[in-house]
């Protein structure tokens, strides 16, 4: 079993933890995991992408080949098509569809979505739309985390177990809200890939 | 498999601790930083008081360190590779002073400038001062070369240097940890001259450092770190030195590698182990992640005329990170055909941050010069660096920390009136101090501004050495007080702001302006709330 994805977005939009959500959930199935993070400059609201590598063998690389990612994650539209180049060709594109334009030349959003759906595999989910309706736009992360879950070949109980470990010390309400953002993206996926 | 999932940098602070340090010292740096931040954070540094407060700078940290080994204990430096150039002269010198508490230095380069200046390698420098190199090929490597390098460097007598890139300092991995080894007890080096460098002293102590040669090539021929795989095809082999040998595992998942492999993870270059591989191959490829000094040095090792490919023969690119893909490139292996980044994605560079006081100042700052012809801005390292790029363009100079005020000086004594320097406050308690004491001396023109956050945010909102001290350091100096001017930096202050400028370009002397408001992430963290990047 192996499961590279690649997770993208802006620095600063949180992607690193969608990433110890299923970090934890990797450990606690005794599976081996690596991923390669960014740090420095680029947080600053630039173009931010993690590495995370999942597999019941040791893995190599930090970075994931190029044409051999089984699924992009990505928070922001425009982030997600940065990275096709390491997409395989049966992989998914998982994405967001609100952009974040901290940038003055950011592109028409409706041409974004159209080139997003191109995509021989993919989900575009409104995940901030989705949070914003559930209370709360700061869990769109974890609705994107839920519509990725089909893919990632680790079952929905273990990413819930997760979400509760890594929110637990924020108190049962913040737990009530990621899971049900957690729901809320997975539902989605099911319905829509 | 309870394993620690821990970053390369963050095995290599658990590997400090672990190793039976009793201090670390370092300045922040990407990919360095987060070494030390998990020093401070752990529970271990607090029950047992290790010393762990950022420095002024690497210099400084270096030297501390060596005075922490000097009196016995073991302690760790640590910095990114331009911050081993400003503690070069005492890095050279340490390998001949040797040490008495056992002493790792760690240097994290930066191969594809993902932040930084440019992308030396370390390596080099510890060739050049002749000590053993430890350079990790995984996260569990980072942790326990660096718990054993204190051992190893009481063994050989000098500083041992720990060498790590930006992948592995900020790649997750589970760790496997070790028990905790005991501190050192407080001892002088039994000979009281060891580290009094006058010449009759220093050549001794040379000769002995170059006697010691030997010592460090066996330490590498007999480390678990080095080895040799024999393969069945004689045609090539491949020396993989550090974090290179994952890209080339990468490339050989399914089925084994044909080829010799050298894995090199410990330097100086393991001679005896080096012949062994060349009766094993006709052709290497060497895989190094940085200068291409491997590649160079064996040409000059191997007894028969073999061919060395690598970085220099254009089988690897010349500069740049290495990665899997290009590892099957240079091995005639073909890659997954993928498709390329559609057109419309635009580059999405860093940006400052809504709300931060950087932004006035170069606001009020172009509305000042921009009177006056391009190009008078000097600037240094840190997020105003940030303002040589649109919509600011305002600043002509980013060299080495501390840069700006020297080389506005300079300017300025070729004629270039105004010149300007912009430093933050970081920067300045680094190495902005002495030549500003320069600038002094030589009543240069000039204006130097202080663009002030309280704290070394590039890195991510470090404790400032300079809060609370930069008038009166600017004072001490020498600066007039009437030319120290405070102000702080906000949108309504801005009118106020070009006055201020416009009365100390026309003082012909050294004017410092301190703009001074908090940094608007350490604000967010302290009261935890978002803040978001500025369109
Ligand atoms: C010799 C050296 N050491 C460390 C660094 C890493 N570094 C780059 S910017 C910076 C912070 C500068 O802080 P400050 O001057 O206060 O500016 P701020 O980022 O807070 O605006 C550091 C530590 C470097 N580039 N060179």
């Amino acid at each position: 079993m192996k499961v590279d994805i690649i997770l993208a977005g802006v620095g600063g939009q949180g992607i690193l933890s969608i990433a110890s959500i299923i970090g934890d959930a990797v450990l606690s199935e005794n599976l081996f995991l690596k991923q390669a993070e960014t740090h420095g400059m680029s947080q600053r609201g630039g173009a931010v992408v993690s590495h995370l590598r999942i597999s019941d063998s040791e893995i190599a690389s930090d970075l994931i080949p190029t044409g051999s990612a089984d699924l992009i994650i990505s928070v922001e539209p425009m982030e997600s098509l940065r990275y096709l180049p390491f997409l395989s060709s049966n992989g998914y594109l998982v994405t967001n569809t609100t952009p974040f334009e901290n940038i003055v030349n950011y592109p028409d959003i409706n041409d974004i979505i159209a080139e997003v759906k191109k995509q021989p595999h993919f989900v575009a989910i409104d995940a901030d739309k989705i949070a914003a309706d559930l209370g709360n736009k700061r869990v769109s992360n974890v609705v994107i985390l839920g519509a990725a879950t089909p893919f990632i070949k680790i079952t929905p109980e273990k990413i819930e177990a997760g979400i509760k470990r890594i929110f637990g010390r924020k108190g049962d309400k913040i737990v009530e809200l990621n899971l049900k953002a957690f729901k809320a993206g997975l539902e989605f996926a099911l319905k829509n890939s | 498999m309870h394993k620690n999932l821990l970053l390369g940098v963050e095995a290599i602070g658990q590997g400090a601790i672990d190793g039976g340090i009793s201090g670390v010292y370092a300045y922040p740096g990407t990919p360095s930083t987060e070494i030390t931040e998990y020093i401070q954070a752990n529970e271990i540094t607090k029950e047992k008081g290790i010393r762990s407060k950022w420095s002024a700078n690497e210099k400084t940290a270096y030297e501390a360190a060596l005075g922490m080994s000097y009196a016995g204990k073991r302690t760790m430096v640590c910095m990114k590779h331009v911050g081993l150039n400003v503690a070069a002269d005492a890095f050279m010198n340490s390998a001949i002073t040797g040490i008495n508490g056992g002493m790792v230095v760690t240097v994290a380069d930066d191969p594809s400038m993902h932040s930084s200046q440019n992308e030396q390698d370390s390596r080099f420098y510890a060739k050049f001062a002749m000590i053993p190199v430890l350079e990790p090929t995984n996260q569990q490597e980072a942790y326990e070369m660096t718990r054993e390098g204190f051992q190893l460097s009481e063994d050989l007598g000098v500083p041992v240097m720990v060498r790590i890139t930006t992948r592995l300092a900020h790649s997750r991995a589970g760790i496997k940890r070790k028990e905790v080894i005991a501190e050192n007890d407080l001892i002088l080096p039994s000979n009281p001259s060891q580290f009094v460098l006058l010449p009759a002293i220093a050549r001794k102590q040379y000769k002995g450092l170059l006697d010691k040669q030997y010592l460090f090539e066996q330490a590498s021929e007999d480390s678990k770190y080095n080895s040799f795989t024999k393969g069945t095809d004689k045609s090539l082999g491949i020396i993989a030195c550090g974090i290179t040998h994952n890209y080339l595992a990468e490339n050989y998942k399914d089925d084994e590698c044909p080829y010799s492999i050298l894995k090199l993870s410990q330097y100086p270059i393991p001679g005896k182990l080096l012949a062994k591989f060349e009766d094993c191959c006709e052709e290497v490829l060497v895989l190094e992640d940085g200068y291409p000094i491997v590649e160079e040095a064996v040409k000059g090792i191997f007894k028969k005329d073999m061919k060395v490919s690598g970085r220099l023969t254009g089988a690897l690119p010349r500069d740049g990170e290495l990665n899997a893909d290009l590892v099957a490139l240079s091995l005639g292996k073909e890659v997954e055909k993928t498709v390329s980044i559609p057109e419309i994605v635009t580059n999405r560079p860093p940006a400052l941050c809504q709300g931060c006081g950087h932004m006035d100042m170069y606001d009020a700052l172009n509305e000042a010069v921009n009177v006056y012809s391009k190009g008078r801005v000097f600037s240094d390292i840190g997020c105003y660096t940030l303002g040589a790029l649109p919509p600011y363009k305002s600043i002509y100079s980013c060299v080495d920390m501390g840069a700006s005020i020297t080389m506005a000086k300079g300017a300025s004594d070729a004629g270039l009136i105004p010149a300007i320097a912009v430093i933050g406050d970081s920067t300045f308690t680094h190495s902005g101090i002495t030549g500003l004491l320069d600038a002094i001396n030589d009543k240069a023109n000039v204006v130097i501004v202080i663009s002030d956050n309280e704290a070394v945010s590039m890195t991510g909102g470090q404790e400032s050495s300079a809060v609370g001290k930069i008038e009166s350091i600017c004072e001490g100096v020498g600066v007039d007080p009437a030319h120290i001017r405070v102000e702080t930096p906000m949108r309504k202050n801005h009118d106020k702001m070009v006055q201020i400028f416009n009365e100390e370009i026309a003082y012909d002397g050294v004017s410092v302006i301190i703009f001074r408001r908090d940094c608007i992430q350490v604000l967010a963290k302290r009261k935890k709330i978002k803040p978001v990047s500025l369109k």
